[in-house]
């Protein structure tokens, strides 16, 4: 519970029944392999798009309404940047890098053992592409 | 710099992680600070102080053979292995072992689906597997189950079923501990047992029948620390055809009893999934976590009496409690159990009221998971971190992480009632001044007991603030002992204390517990001090 009950009682009421039309419920990616050795550039970017999609989209992704990690960017920077880490235009590999080994906030660190460095160089240069 | 294990020297250290390097491969043994780092548990409440269950390392073996000679390994050089699967137990301890010091044993790489069946309805697994990975399986090859999952879906099946963890659907498959069938573990001295008819050369019923002949051994390494498990089978349900969601209303305080009992009746015949609990009154009585005006009046000179209470939820016009109902199965019935559960609560309580809130053909539509949650319907996300995560309630000081609190409750309405009582009077022994709800909404995760109580926050900057929730927490947990209530499960700061609180016949439970440790693990390999389980040399290591 998040009120003075703490986390276990979290309540979900006045859920209004409406008619809504049925849209699939959107794929999770797959466990992606690491980048083919030496991979650079658009394959490099190519891969860290998929990357990203499995490791980093169930929190920053746009797939689904109010994600936790989007949400919390979009609560932290109130329109100044984008909420979504896609569309930001001042993300390097180096950041990247950090934050993913350190975590921030809710957010835990990630070992190597499931985000290899090779995986996490190609999230780097898929979040740090031109657009 | 590196953090040794008890006892252990720098030159016996290094040698071990030399033996681990010759076994694995350099680049899966983990010792530097970088590295470390990554397993520290980020919701740990004992962050950056000489107490905060910190490893000396990591060695991450990719087949059961490698395990079992790590094992061997860290029995010659004395150095205690703490196993995790995905690693992602957060507020439990996340990758961070019990005992500072401890190399992490990283099972993330045994990451095999070795089967789903979808005409016997089971999946057999390895502990690096993830219910996101599960569920895509299951998709890939259009498989007729669904996967019984906690929020968020990014952990373990086994880990997760290993620390009693929980899903949300029928009582048969949210227990997931209880709907595991069939595991293969290697021992403190290397050994590979396989439990159930999985001790049956032949046999393909290992994940159908899990007791196979004597003893059954399987609650030994959940919670434990008598093994490594490298399989485990689980049973899955079918998929449903259709899903029902219905709300029912209770008007005054007392009428839980009524509510809870018909709820209970629903559960035990296995009409529905985990119910749903709710309080509009409660809701009515926080804005952002502040309790309005009136609440505080009526808490203000302790515990109120019923009557004050039902003098309240009249005044704030709305139902005392609701419980949202979910009927997985057959069109007609379900409609069937939903008219039947009306029935029923309309008999107990004539003011009751009904509403119902989704009604739609399986597989669910992504609509309905948004409305409803993903973990009601099988499908991984991690949603669930808005809780938590920096939001508009949290803007000015988003927490860095917290540690679940839940106490096991009687499924009675009176249990409810009172369990308010039990929160305010710890919080008083601790001098901590918060208005206190009476209107309790437990958590029926595990079907036959309600959970309630409440979490603390942690911080990675501020220590007093951590030192601070630690002494709540611990108030709680002394509270909840003197009920009868206490938690199922902790993180590794808390399990002393909480194994403490299991005390009957001078601790004897406790004592077994020590007694097997001593047969099975003579020189304290594997997790020591996991749910208060030392080896002989370190009982006197307890907090």
């Amino acid at each position: 519970m998040i009120g003075k009950l703490g986390l276990v009682g979290l309540v979900l009421a006045g859920i209004a029944t409406a008619a809504v039309a049925a849209t699939p419920i959107q794929p999770r990616a797959r466990l992606p392999g690491d980048p083919p050795a030496g991979a650079s550039g658009a394959a490099l970017v190519q891969h860290g798009d998929h990357a990203f999609q499995y490791y980093c989209a169930p929190c920053h992704g746009g797939f689904e309404k109010n994600l936790p990690g989007t949400h919390a960017l979009a609560v932290k920077y109130k329109g100044e940047r984008p909420a979504l880490l896609e569309e930001r235009t001042d993300l390097t590999p180096e950041f990247v890098t950090y934050i993913v080994r350190h975590g921030i906030e809710g957010m835990p660190q990630f070992r190597k053992v499931e985000l290899s460095d090779a995986n996490l160089a190609a999230i780097g240069a898929y979040l740090s592409k031109s657009k | 710099m590196t953090v040794l294990p008890p006892g252990v020297s720098a030159r016996t250290f290094a040698a071990a992680v030399n033996a681990f390097k010759g076994i694995v491969g350099d680049q899966w043994v983990f010792t530097s600070d970088d590295d470390v780092f990554t397993y520290r548990d980020p919701y740990s409440i004992l962050w950056d102080t000489d107490e905060e269950r910190v490893p000396s390392g990591a060695v991450a073996p990719a087949s059961v053979e490698q395990v079992q000679q790590v094992v061997r390994a860290a029995n010659k050089y004395k150095v205690p292995l703490y196993p995790i699967s995905t690693g992602r137990n957060l507020s439990y301890g996340g990758s961070a072992p019990n005992q500072r010091g401890s190399m992490v044993l990283d099972l993330k790489r045994m990451n095999k689906i070795i089967k789903v069946d979808d005409y016997r309805n089971f999946c057999l697994v390895e502990p690096g597997v993830t219910y996101f990975d599960l569920y895509n399986y299951v998709q890939d090859n259009k498989l007729d189950v669904w996967v019984d999952l906690p929020d968020p879906g990014w952990g373990s099946p086994i880990g997760n079923a290993l620390d009693h963890g929980i899903g949300y659907q029928f009582a048969a498959y949210r227990d997931h501990f209880g709907a595991h069938c069939g595991m293969e573990v290697v021992l403190p001295n290397g050994e590979l047992v396989r439990t159930g008819m999985g001790a049956l050369p032949g046999s393909d019923t290992w994940q159908d029948f899990k007791y196979g002949t004597g003893p059954m051994v399987d609650g030994l390494f959940a919670q434990g620390n008598f093994g490594i498990v490298t399989k485990m089978g689980f049973h899955m349900m079918p998929a449903p055809e259709a899903f029902l969601g219905g709300m029912m209303y209770v008007p005054k305080h007392a009428d839980i009893v009524h509510l809870v009992k018909v709820v209970n009746a629903l559960e035990d015949q296995g009409l529905i999934g985990m119910p749903v609990w709710s309080s509009p009154v409660r809701n009515a009585s926080f804005r952002n976590g502040v309790p309005d005006p009136d609440l505080v009046k009526l808490m203000a000179d302790g515990w109120p009496s019923v009557e004050r209470i039902e003098e309240y939820v009249a005044k704030k016009g709305v139902p005392a409690y609701g419980v949202r109902l979910q009927l997985y199965g057959p069109r007609k019935t379900i409609e069937g159990t939903w008219e039947y559960a009306q029935r029923k609560l309309k008999a107990l309580v004539p003011g009751a009221t009904f509403e119902e809130i989704a009604r739609e053909d399986m597989p669910p539509s992504q609509e309905l998971v948004d409305k409803l949650g993903h973990h009601y319907f099988g499908v991984p996300s991690l949603a669930i971190f808005s809780m938590v995560s920096r939001n508009e309630q949290n803007a000015a000081n988003p927490p860095d992480g917290h540690n679940n609190n839940a106490a096991i409750l009687p499924r009675t309405g009176e249990a409810l009632m009172n369990f308010g009582k039990c929160v305010m009077e710890a919080y008083q022994s601790v001098g901590e001044k918060q208005t206190v709800s009476p209107f309790t909404t437990p958590i029926t995760w595990h079907p036959r007991v309600f959970f309630a109580g409440p979490g603390v926050r942690i911080s990675r900057e501020d220590k007093e603030h951590n030192k601070r929730q630690r002494e709540i927490y611990h108030a709680l947990v002394n509270k909840f002992a003197e009920y009868g209530y206490v938690d199922y499960r902790t993180s590794p700061t808390y399990q002393d204390l909480i194994v403490s609180k299991y005390s009957f016949n001078n601790h004897s439970l406790r004592r077994l517990h020590e007694t097997i440790k001593d047969a099975v693990d003579p020189n304290g390999i594997i997790s020591p001090g996991r749910y208060g389980i030392y080896p002989k040399s370190q009982r006197t290591n307890r907090v």
